[in-house]
């Protein structure tokens, strides 16, 4: 599984610490152009389509060139520490959010060797990373000294925590199929498997775990904090939550975290239900050339897997707390148990 | 009867022992949120200190006063004709509805009254007032709540309306269009029928607006059952308008007090609402731009030919005396108790705007509620700052 991702195409031979730099820029770069991408596509054109204006149009073709210009704003803005707060916890808690938003991206697959790192425990490493956020959030919010920012982070805690089990929960299901947590083993499983002896698009597990898929989508809005699950934002009570005192460098790095969170979890989705780097019905492809068509699938998924967030995003008036508690609590994790159940005596029976 | 008040008495101390002994062991203390008077969900300057308990409510106070521009001591030094301009900025989303009663009670003082033709046109540009204001609420709640697009939307049809108003009066925010005795000029040809396109814009907005709350059971469940105001602590505090109305009182000057208008030639009718809760205020004054809509049409069809304006003296004095007229704004009952000495400039004129009452009743209804809820609950009662400070 560590075989040289370039070696196929270019024919390089490279050393394990070259090869590993190469993959780990490659996915940053990755990550980064598809964030800018779907910051551009929805929350500039996307949602001033839905909201019946015209968006950023001034820098550069229809406005494509608008995300530099926010960007070099704020990097010349000054970096404030408030008065009262804890600066070192306070200027470090933007850099833990983003940690955990690259780390989930260590373990996605995007081709048969495209892969910073193939653990055998993939899912799970991308479950327990995608939580360490919430820390850095509280450690912003306690660090602020500022009301808003804490109440805006204790309600993040509360709600990131309780959202936490339905994502784990419907993963299950999809692992229990599969019998494997590796991402590689569940994407195979998936483009092996066959509609009652069809195996024209293999058998992505959106069919089977459509229970799964939805509760992950659910829990995946209230993970990115993404209306109606805004309650730690929650611009017109909380003003900006846990984000109201950063400026600057340290506030885009929030927001970039934001956006690439919804990569990173739409790409993970994709992956788990929707077949992952897989381009339905071409099986009888190389690896190499997988590896060119793979992340173009994948990025094509996640981004489509965005837009959905998205739309629910600038469609919905968002929950108050504790409505919001009753829903994971009540609704989402006994049904998450259920389709657990039913997966499992399917997976017997059949 | 004395040994069972002794007992009483005694369960009484023990109670508040209990309670202190389980703050002292908790260390609980409350939290003291300062929203505004700079908040993005009070749209203007209005502060709300509220006492926390966690995320609970235990004691609100509203503080206003960081807008007040001093309109009733300024209006001692102008003008009656001068005065449209200053209260025009009152409530500053229905500027033309301000004036309305101003000029009714200066015309009160001096047996003036307008022609029919201008009594008609003024009905109907306070009703368009209304419809611009409501629009903004409609579209606004949602914003309050979490959903940003209805606001957009709010923003695209209020502007139909905004261009009419701005088409007979050369104002689309501040029209200082009425004059003692009728109004400046008439309309401009063909204003009517496009007004009438206008309106059924509106209707559809209406419809959209519907369409995305009242079916959506995320605003059910945040705004059903959140802040009611029954009918009895309504009258208690002065509510008017449509808070009152959604709290189940019939009450509507439009109807009950039409000094000045035409609404008694036209076919409406006032929405009440039995519930008393965040959606009842909602739902009625979607009810209430609706049936403007359809008065508006009414009008449009209905407006007489004939003088715009009464024969009034080049130099108004209005005589000594008094007189207060209130009538049905956008946000409730606007008041002006107009005191003349017979002079140039009024004696004193006493400003009795409906959102100032209407804020008055919050410390009475957010105990108790969410940090959320206070939000939806002032976004409900729907005020404009500057029809609190004045």
């Amino acid at each position: 599984m560590t075989q040289a991702v370039l070696h196929p195409i270019l024919g390089l031979e490279l050393a394990y610490w070259q090869e590993t730099i190469i993959r780990v820029l490659l996915g940053l770069v990755a990550l980064l152009l598809l964030t800018g991408g779907v910051v551009y596509l929805y929350l500039f054109k996307f949602v001033s389509f839905m909201q019946s204006r015209l968006g950023p149009m001034e820098a550069g073709p229809y406005g494509s060139m608008q995300l530099l210009a926010e960007v070099g704003k704020w990097l010349q803005k000054e970096d404030i520490f408030t008065e009262d707060s804890d600066k070192f916890i306070f200027g470090i808690a933007p850099a833990v959010v983003l940690a955990s938003t690259f780390l989930m991206f260590v373990v996605i697959p995007a081709g048969p060797n495209a892969v910073v790192a193939d653990l055998g425990t993939g899912i799970y490493f991308v479950l327990a990373m995608s939580s360490l956020s919430v820390i850095g959030i509280l450690m912003a919010g306690w660090a602020s000294a500022n009301k808003y920012a804490l109440m805006g982070a204790l309600r993040a805690g509360g709600q990131l925590i309780a959202y936490e089990l339905p994502l784990i929960l419907a993963v299950v299901g999809v692992v229990i199929s599969a019998g494997s947590l590796n991402l590689q083993d569940i994407v195979a499983a998936q483009s092996d498997g066959a509609i009652f002896g069809w195996t024209g698009i293999g058998n992505p597990y959106i069919l089977t775990q459509i229970v799964g898929f939805t509760i992950f989508l659910i829990a995946v809005q209230a993970e990115l904090t993404q209306t109606p699950f805004d309650m730690p934002i929650a611009e017109s009570e909380l003003v900006a939550g846990y984000q109201v005192e950063y400026t600057g460098i340290r506030f885009l790095v929030y927001f970039i975290a934001e956006f690439a969170t919804a990569v990173a979890f739409a790409a993970v989705a994709s992956t788990l239900f929707l077949g992952g780097w897989q381009l339905p019905g071409a099986w009888g492809i190389s690896d190499g050339a997988m590896n060119a068509i793979g992340p173009i699938m994948i990025s094509i998924k996640a981004v489509l897997l965005v837009g959905v967030v998205f739309w629910v995003r600038f469609s919905l008036p968002r929950f108050r707390e504790d409505q919001l508690q009753k829903l994971a609590w009540k609704v989402l994790i006994p049904l998450a148990l259920a389709n657990i159940v039913v997966t499992g005596v399917m997976k017997v029976v059949f | 009867m004395t040994a069972v008040t002794d007992r009483q008495k005694l369960q009484y101390i023990a109670a508040k022992a209990a309670d202190a002994r389980v703050n002292v062991e908790l260390e609980t203390e409350g939290m003291i949120l300062n929203m505004g008077p700079q908040h993005p969900a009070t749209h203007g300057t209005l502060r709300i200190v509220a006492k926390l308990d966690g995320e609970q409510v235990v004691a609100a106070e509203p503080i206003a006063g960081y807008m007040h521009r001093g309109y009733e001591k300024l209006t001692e030094v102008r003008t009656y004709p001068q005065i449209t301009a200053l209260v025009n900025r009152i409530d500053w989303l229905g500027s033309f509805a301000n004036e309305v009663p101003f000029i009714l009670a200066s015309e009160q003082l001096m047996g003036i009254e307008a022609p029919p033709r201008a009594q008609w046109i003024r009905t109907l540009l306070f009703e368009m007032s209304r419809v611009a204001n409501l629009i903004l609420f409609l579209g606004d709640m949602g914003v309050q709540l979490g959903a940003v697009t209805p606001a957009f939307y709010a923003f695209r049809d209020r502007e139909f309306v905004l261009d009419q108003i701005e088409a007979v009066t050369g104002g689309r925010f501040h029209p200082n269009f009425d004059r003692i005795g009728g109004l400046k000029d008439d309309l401009p040809k063909g204003w009517l029928v496009e007004t009438k396109n206008v309106m059924n814009k509106v209707r559809s907005f209406c419809d959209e607006i519907e369409g995305l709350f009242m079916n959506a059971e995320i605003f059910a469940t945040r705004t059903r059952g959140i802040g009611v105001i029954p009918a009895d602590v309504a009258m208690q505090y002065g509510l008017s308008g449509a808070n009152a109305r959604a709290s189940g009182i019939d009450w509507d000057l439009r109807r009950d007090a039409p000094f000045g208008f035409v609404y008694p030639e036209l076919d409406w009718k006032v929405w009440t609402h039995p519930d008393g809760d965040s959606f009842a205020r909602f739902w009625v004054r979607l009810q209430e731009v609706r049936e403007s809509t359809k008065m508006i049409d009414q009008i449009c069809d209905g407006v007489p030919g004939g003088p715009i304006m009464a024969k009034v003296p080049r130099i108004i004095k209005v005589p000594a005396g008094e007189a207060y007229v209130a009538t049905e704004n956008p946000l409730g009952e606007m008041g002006f108790y107009v005191v003349s000495k017979g002079e140039l400039a009024p004696f004193r004129v006493k400003i009795r705007s409906a959102s100032f009452n209407n804020v008055s009743i919050t410390p009475w209804l957010l105990r108790g509620v969410y940090v959320p809820d206070i939000i939806t609950i002032l976004a409900s009662l729907y005020f404009i700052l500057g029809d609190i400070d004045r």
